[in-house]
């Protein structure tokens, strides 16, 4: 048998379908008789709806329905809801407004949905969307965190005084203020991380259907977590029994987040299935997906670092303010919280650690997670003020790192800011990195840089990052309203192939190469007999679904539970077949063995005989098919460091960059050759933050960068090739040792890339510069550093 | 609207359908011919899943009308496969783990195969800048670039 375990660069069992395009998205996805949906939405950012007349889109040529918020409402619809409670710093809960699926009176944001024309084919209900007559009244709208701190500004929601959704704090401001009393030096930045917009390149669709004889629905969605949504809308919007309500999420073309959430247009075409009798499909435009997908980051942050005469750090301070955009999105309030301040402690022994952060509305899409969530903000913040740190006490950057990180016989480290970290190696992934990268040879190459009059900076960034998302009972404690945890259902066939049903979805992550290799190993059996099955709550017992690179560390230890029950009944029928005491069999190799003797039997030859049981323990159930549902002790904590370098013509302000190296600790790994795609994956949605993507609003609320043209995606040539190397300490808490790699190259890449950029620019006097870092605002800064300042 | 009747050849077989004037070739291709293999990732002619050949030449089929490919030659990437057996391009693919989610790896697909008409041995250079109009989210380019040069060279081994 080839090598198809655990460890083995084993090619993708999904790549077949999607090379040959036989793969099954939502969109390829077509119901008899179905109709079309097309939703209507806001111009405005911020508007009354003073009248709404369908009448002439209603008569439009092959028109079947047109809805608006009042039927909706009419039908006892309720808003989407939002899964995590933040409360204030004084005990206040979150300002938590409705979130209707279809608005009634009021807009609150360009994108935001006020009606829905179903027609027989896509083209017509466009057309009669363009007859709907909305007679808005715009009002002044906030669209920055800056306009929305403003005295007097106008409010989003009338109940959210200041606009302010909440204002949360983690730690002590007073210790914190008295350990910077204590300083030699501090450094001090203020940031801006810039809001971004996900965009998987398949944009979201959904298809509902109904069958009014077994009143049972079904929903088509590209999500990555379809029992979150099943749970969602049945529970809280439409109010349909789990038992009556199927969701498939069948192949999905990337999410990075933003196909989490639990969006109005899966209630829309779920309902309207229903009401018109028919199933009804939406998909969205690009253009519309970029007013309508949940986008990512948007925080401004002031921090401090109190440093000792030697670079060692005392103490850290952050105030943050977190644009949440006009409703609270599913997970919303839960990033710039716990997945955000809690990670400030970084990869360093900081002891004292103070956050406070002021989450706003605004009349912009709402915000949510996007690849990394909150950890990408947090790094920046911590490096960004390590390098400054570097700066302001004359140490070398990788040195005052080395100097601060948390030590080796440490761990389990309590950080300041709750987190314990069960275990890590940053020394060894930074000595891994500048080796790879030649960091000693830098100081060479930015010479030969200079002799062809460009200028050469070196970035350093160090991360780490909470995944495997979560133990229950904890985020239950700090707002969560689900469990985290996930489940596994394992069914060995009566000849002895085995299909594994499981509540993680991938949508890229390659689970069914992945999971069917942890099978392999486990159960001994060849991966062409393993199948894996995902996003489909008629299939799979439960799910939370994938997102926080917590798969392999929670999906895949509820497999792995699952088939230990599976060798523990073998084992219970292996003994009576081979007439030895239980005790005596060992499982080894796919064979139970009588210890010490060659007596054995296949696990083809114990699940025959499960199934067809003639000759059998007395007592045992027939069938061999186990389930288990896991829940993780603690957060896994994947970590490294990289290094990149850019080269930057000083006149033009254009940069590119030279080349990335990235050293990750993500304990045992299944597939280097996967794992090393998501590393370069979130490598380049990193880079693309710092250097191309910028969400940009006119003041007025309008989106100016809508659609590929305003809206920079990485390209191949904005990119290098890049290097990717490994360390592993593995997880101790989860029975694989597993700690996830997907978000990895997210959440380090900005602040690596922009520590270069800086390092190049600093000998022309520029000491601070906000991502994305294009060549405009290079030039500008250049420019603003050589104009003499004004005496 | 007006119904036109169009008449090509997709991946060999001649095909004759009744759209629209307004009808884009990947909506006939989509909708009408159920080749759901092409994909439609953006409304700007920026993203490039939905590349097929016509007539030999790599075209983004959401920018052509359905009646401009009048009489031409598509292939689609449900025609590069041929007996059974991946195209080497797809092959490469395949081994350089040049995928993720495998929604823009269609268009991927079909430029790079044209690409390769063009220039039998590009270099890491050629192949990124030649896929300035295929954007993929997922694998940061990395291995689509590594799997295009394989491909290459297993083309020119053919």
């Amino acid at each position: 048998m080839p090598d198809t375990g655990i460890g083995a660069r084993v090619e993708r069992k999904e790549d077949a379908r999607f090379l040959t395009g036989r793969g099954t998205y939502t969109d390829d996805i077509n119901r008899p008789n179905q109709a079309y949906a097309v939703i209507l939405r806001s111009p405005h950012a911020h508007a009354k709806i003073k009248k709404l007349d369908a009448a002439r889109a209603k008569k439009a040529p092959g028109v079947v329905a047109v809805f608006t918020g009042a039927d909706l409402a009419g039908d006892k619809v309720n808003g989407l809801p939002c899964g995590w409670l933040i409360h204030s710093k004084d005990g206040t809960p979150m300002v938590e407004p409705a979130h209707p699926a279809l608005v009634t009176d009021r807009v609150r944001h360009v994108g935001d949905q006020v009606a829905v024309v179903i027609a027989e084919s896509r083209a017509e209900a466009r057309d009669a969307a363009e007859l709907i007559e909305v007679s808005y009244e715009p009002l002044p709208a906030v669209v920055s965190i800056a306009d929305a701190l403003k005295p007097g500004a106008p409010l989003v929601w009338e109940q959210a005084a200041k606009n302010t959704c909440y204002d949360w704090e983690i730690g002590d401001r007073a210790v914190t203020d008295a350990a910077f009393a204590k300083a030699a030096k501090v450094a001090k930045v203020d940031l801006v991380n810039n809001r971004l917009i996900p965009n998987a390149i398949e944009p979201r669709a959904a298809i509902g259907e109904y069958e009014a004889a077994t009143g049972m629905h079904t929903l088509y969605t590209t999500s990555q977590n379809p029992h979150v949504i099943r749970l969602l809308m049945g529970a809280f919007v439409l109010g349909i029994p789990e038992h009556k309500l199927r969701v498939v999420a069948p192949d999905v073309g990337g999410g990075f987040g933003s196909k989490i959430y639990h969006y109005a247009e899966e209630a829309i075409v779920t309902w309207a299935a229903k009401k018109i009798g028919r199933p009804v499909k939406w998909t969205a435009e690009r253009a519309e997906s970029f007013i309508s997908d949940a986008h990512g980051r948007d925080h401004v942050t002031h921090a401090e670092l109190a440093l000792d005469g030697n670079g060692k750090f005392l103490a850290l301070k952050v105030i943050t303010k977190a644009n949440l955009g006009a409703y609270l999105s599913t997970f919303g309030p839960c990033v710039p919280t716990y997945l955000y301040a809690t990670l400030l402690a970084g990869n360093y022994s900081t002891p004292v650690i103070y956050c406070s952060v002021q989450a706003l509305f605004t009349n912009t899409v709402p915000v949510d997670a996007y690849r990394g969530a909150g950890r990408p903000e947090a790094t920046y913040v911590v490096e960004r003020l390590v390098d400054e740190a570097a700066r302001v006490s004359g140490i070398d950057r990788a040195e005052i790192r080395r100097r601060n990180y948390i030590a080796r016989d440490k761990f389990p480290y309590q950080t300041p800011v709750a987190l314990q970290y069960d275990i890590g190696d940053y020394q060894t992934t930074l000595d891994m990195v500048l080796k790879a990268g030649d960091y000693a040879g830098f100081e060479k190459r930015r010479a030969e840089s200079k002799k062809r009059g460009k200028l050469r900076g070196l970035g350093i960034a160090s991360y780490i990052e909470a995944c495997g998302i979560a133990p229950s009972a904890v985020v239950g404690s700090l707002g969560a309203r689900a469990g985290l945890y996930e489940s596994a259902n394992v069914r060995v066939h009566p000849t002895g192939s085995v299909t594994v049903f499981t509540g993680s979805h991938s949508h890229g992550q390659g689970h069914e190469t992945t999971f069917a290799q942890l099978v392999s190993s486990t159960l001994g059996i060849a991966i062409d007999n393993i199948d894996i099955v995902h996003g489909d709550t008629e299939k799979i017992p439960f799910g939370m679904g994938t997102y926080g690179s917590r798969s392999l560390a929670v999906g895949g230890s509820a497999m792995f539970n699952a088939m230990q029950k599976i060798i523990a009944k073998g084992k219970k029928i292996a003994a009576h077949l081979l007439e030895a005491a239980e005790a005596d069999i060992e499982f080894v190799n796919g064979e139970f063995r009588v210890a010490g003797t060659d007596k054995k039997k296949a696990l083809a030859e114990i699940s025959l005989a499960a199934y067809v049981p003639h000759n059998y323990p007395a007592g045992l159930e027939p069938g061999l098919e186990e389930q288990a549902f896991y829940d993780p002790l603690n957060f896994t904590y994947p970590a490294g460091t990289y290094l990149c370098e850019v080269e930057i013509d000083a006149d033009t302000g254009v940069l590119t960059l030279e080349s990335f190296t990235a050293a990750d600790d993500f304990g045992r790994i299944i597939n280097p050759m996967i794992v090393e795609g998501q590393v370069h994956g979130g490598l380049a949605q990193g880079i693309g933050q710092a250097l191309l993507e910028g969400c940009v609003y006119d003041k007025g609320g309008q989106l100016l960068s809508g659609s590929y043209m305003d809206y920079c995606m990485p390209r191949a040539h904005d990119l290098p090739s890049f290097k990717v190397d490994t360390n592993s300490t593995p997880c101790t808490h989860n029975p694989l040792g597993v700690k996830g790699c997907g978000e990895a190259g997210a959440i380090g890449a900005p602040a690596c890339v922009m520590s270069a950029v800086l390092d190049a620019l600093r000998p022309l006097g520029v000491t601070s510069l906000d991502m994305p870092a294009t060549a405009e605002r290079i030039w500008r800064a250049v420019q603003s550093a050589k104009t003499p300042k004004a005496a | 609207m007006t119904a036109v009747t169009v008449s090509m050849t997709v991946n060999g077989k001649p095909v004759t359908a009744a759209v629209e004037a307004r009808t884009l070739l990947v909506q006939l291709l989509r909708e009408k011919l159920a080749l759901t293999g092409t994909h439609v990732g953006c409304d700007t002619s920026q993203c490039g899943a939905c590349v097929v050949h016509v007539d030999g030449r790599s075209v983004k089929s959401c920018t052509l009308l359905a009646v401009q490919a009048e009489g031409a030659q598509v292939t689609t990437i449900e025609g590069l496969a041929k007996d059974g057996k991946l195209h080497p391009m797809q092959e490469a693919f395949r081994e350089n783990h040049g995928l993720q989610c495998g929604f823009c790896t269609p268009g991927m697909v079909m430029s790079a195969v044209d690409l390769v008409k063009h220039n039998a041995d590009p270099s890491e250079r050629e192949v990124r800048e030649w896929l300035e109009g295929n954007i993929c989210r997922c694998t940061g380019y990395h291995n689509i670039v590594k799997a295009i040069r394989a491909g290459a060279a297993a083309m020119k081994g053919k």
